[in-house]
């Protein structure tokens, strides 16, 4: 746990996501029809849910800890982890409705993987619903880790399972080719992959500073 | 024959497909060489460097504030 007051790492994700802006604008890309220029934003909303997956696994990590040890700590980085994928969530459909826009036609076309997607979304509003809904400590902390441990799976299921046994318009669901060999090439990899670990570091980074306020208003509190 | 013919017409009408140009896509070639898409570029670039800036420095005021207990 000593790295959250490290700076490498921070300094390493900032640097890479400056490097995905420079490379990811002058980069060359694939020119395909109706995407355009649109097909850029690969590199700045697909990595919104990187980032997000990347902390929700964390927080389900932390609450399967937390069950285990019963030290609160566990509890608070699991659910900072949780409000973070949440910014993240939005971050990623949002940035999704404005690219759906301009190359399905709609801002929200009930598409499989826009519908799933927000259901997914209200399951971890539930999540955080659901904390403030229990006023003793103890009591909050178990049954939320629970709670995340279920809704963990559920969420990779509606965003990545279900979608893809039926027709979408995303990439990568039903007859619809992936961001793969069609549409991607080699020079977009570069970009691509270096931003899944730059946003996931941010992500990170901007969890455990939300972690740390936690913590002193946690110790303050128990004073 | 007569089906044999249409068929051949009919494969022959995918190279139509295939052969389309993709020079016809348009892309944004002309703000690149002219240069402007470097000033959308750096605005980014200095919004997510205040942003990192930012980041940091409330990394630093809370290990300050940790430090003091």
């Amino acid at each position: 746990m000593k790295f959250i007051y490290q700076w490498w790492w921070k300094v390493l994700a900032v640097v890479t996501v400056l490097y995905t802006l420079v490379a990811g604008f002058l980069g060359g890309v694939p020119r395909l029809f109706i995407l355009h220029e649109t097909i850029r934003n690969t590199y700045f909303h697909v990595p919104m849910w990187m980032a997000m997956f990347t902390v929700f696994t964390i927080s389900v990590i932390y609450s399967i800890k937390y069950l285990n040890s019963g030290k609160e700590e566990h509890d608070l980085i699991a659910v900072e982890c949780a409000n973070t994928g949440v910014f993240f969530f939005v971050l990623g459909l949002i940035t999704g409705m404005i690219w759906a826009k301009s190359t399905w036609g709609e801002y929200w076309s009930n598409d499989p993987k826009q519908n799933s997607a927000a259901i997914a979304f209200l399951l971890y509003c539930a999540y955080l619903v659901l904390r403030n809904a229990i006023d003793e400590e103890q009591k909050r902390a178990k049954i939320s880790a629970i709670y995340n441990i279920f809704a963990f799976p559920i969420m990779i299921v509606l965003i990545m399972v279900l979608p893809r046994m039926t027709d979408s318009l995303h990439p990568g669901n039903g007859g619809n080719p992936a961001f793969g060999k069609l549409d991607m090439d080699n020079r977009m990899r570069l970009v691509l992959y270096p931003a899944f670990i730059a946003w996931s570091l941010i992500g990170l980074w901007i969890a455990t500073l939300r972690y740390r306020i936690r913590l002193i208003e946690y110790k303050q509190n128990t004073l | 024959m007569k089906k044999l013919f249409s068929l051949i017409i009919l494969l022959l009408s995918f190279t139509v497909t295939m052969a389309q140009d993709d020079a016809g896509v348009e892309m944004a070639d002309v703000m690149r060489s002219s240069g402007k898409i470097y000033v959308v570029v750096s605005t980014l670039v200095i919004v997510f460097i205040g942003l990192a800036i930012y980041l940091f420095s409330i990394d630093r005021r809370l290990k300050k504030i940790e430090n003091e207990k």
